[in-house]
């Protein structure tokens, strides 16, 4: 029914694969709880009604007809933060507007997901040295999906649907793995900055996100 | 439409004695402006949106300039009598001066016709200084469409607009404390690791990596 992410000893399965197609085909459904959660979650993803800049035209696009992004599940964009399990972050992220974000962030109940749409939202993109640019909405929320592209195509957004849809699928619904809302003791909420003199105060979440590494070159 | 210079003494004849200088545009769009003393400002602008020659209705951008200061070298030439031949041709010697000029900033505004269909005439108003005198008339309530644009240039550049409706900060928030379109902004260091910099970003990339071995006892220079 769906390729869970592959873990380091697979159980053999009682019923293999083909038993079960052939099974369903008759009328008889097997499965297990996880399999039966993570497909209801995975394929009833509502995103939050919030576009930032250009790559919320392409988002818009991909709601629209020629694309449709309520055949992947996403049938509604919620105006409401409560209401919503997606906050799709397509535009840049300007130092004015991120404490908006994360509060928006906040608010979302989980499980909550996060894609970052665009350049802008990865890393800052082509406005990365601007006074106002936050570089990557990554710095104070976590993302689960990336999708790069200066817009990214409608296509593509539906490809990081997907992808957060395979990802989901692959979560297991308890123990040491199960992600962040199935688990007590990892928080839903993420500090909000403040609104510094000169930058926002702090920077970046350092539970979030870690500067990435430099790698010296020989010049 | 009129060029500047006939603008200028049309003016000239209604405020006898206001400042008004045409300043030329050696581009080839040779759109030459009218830089305008502050006294005047105001009276100027509401004569040009009602002149029924020009009526400039329309302001359509305002923007703003930072002219840093500015050391200009003067060559003048000098004769002087030749000392080893006081009767025969003087010798001509080249001094130069240098003199400071103070940096100040600069707003521009772009006003166009609507109802004529011309333009765009242009406005100049220079503050005094960079610091402590940089504030300049407020053209909002001549054109309304100068109210954000005047929250921008006061946002971005630190010029006071005296009789601005609502002067408050407009892309940056409330807090913020520098202008960042200013010449000597320095924005925070906040550098991250690229893998191709070039231009500006490679100066700061070479300032930050390989980290300075005795400048940081903690290891790799943090980014946060």
């Amino acid at each position: 029914m769906s390729d869970s992410t592959p873990s380091p000893t697979p159980p053999p399965p009682s019923v293999t694969e083909a038993e079960r197609d052939e099974l369903r085909r008759q009328g008889i459904l097997l499965t297990s709880l996880q399999e039966l959660y993570t497909w209801g979650n995975s394929h009833s993803v509502w995103p939050l009604n919030f576009g930032l800049a250009c790559c919320a035209i392409e988002m818009i696009a991909a709601s629209m007809a020629k694309f449709d992004i309520a055949r992947f599940g996403s049938e509604v964009f919620r105006p409401s933060p409560r209401q919503a399990d997606l906050l799709i972050v397509s535009g840049t992220v300007t130092k004015k507007m991120a404490p908006q974000v994360i509060r928006l962030w906040n608010q979302m109940p989980e499980p909550k997901y996060c894609i970052a749409m665009g350049a802008c939202a990865i890393s800052g993109g082509p406005f990365k040295q601007g006074y106002n640019v936050l570089k990557g909405i990554d710095r104070f929320i976590p993302v689960d999906i990336y999708i790069p592209g200066c817009p990214p195509r409608p296509e593509a957004l539906l490809h990081g649907l997907v992808q957060l849809q395979k990802k989901i699928q692959g979560f297991k619904i308890s123990g040491p793995d199960a992600p962040r809302h199935l688990r007590a003791d990892q928080p839903c909420n993420c500090p909000v900055p403040e609104f510094g003199e000169h930058d926002l105060e702090p920077p970046a979440n350092p539970e979030v996100w870690t500067a990435p590494p430099a790698i010296v070159r020989k010049d | 439409m009129e060029t500047p210079d006939q603008i200028r003494d049309r003016l000239l004849a209604r405020f006898p004695g206001a400042e008004i200088t045409v300043i030329t545009n050696p581009g080839t769009a040779a759109q030459h402006s009218l830089l305008l003393g502050a006294a005047q400002a105001r009276a100027i602008a509401e004569f040009l949106r009602d002149d029924p020659v020009l009526k400039l209705d329309q302001c359509s951008n305002v923007t703003g300039i930072d002219w840093p200061e500015k050391e200009i070298v003067e060559t003048t030439k000098v004769s002087t009598p030749d000392p080893l031949n006081p009767a025969g041709p003087p010798k001509i010697t080249e001094q130069k001066t240098k003199r400071l000029q103070l940096g100040y900033l600069e707003v521009v505004y772009h006003l166009y016709s609507v109802a004529l269909r011309h333009g765009p005439v242009i406005l100049r108003l220079r503050t005094g200084n960079r610091t402590d005198q940089a504030s300049v008339p407020s053209l909002t309530p001549v054109w309304r469409s100068c109210e954000f644009q005047e929250r921008e240039v006061f946002d971005l550049f630190g010029v006071t607009f005296d009789g601005h409706p609502d002067l408050r900060r407009i892309l940056m928030w409330d807090e913020f404390k520098d202008h960042p379109m200013r010449r000597d902004y320095v924005e925070p260091d906040d550098y991250e690791w690229e893998p191709t910099p070039h231009g500006t970003v490679l100066e700061k990339a070479k300032a930050h990596y390989p980290a300075p071995p005795a400048a940081n006892a903690q290891g790799p220079r943090p980014n946060v």
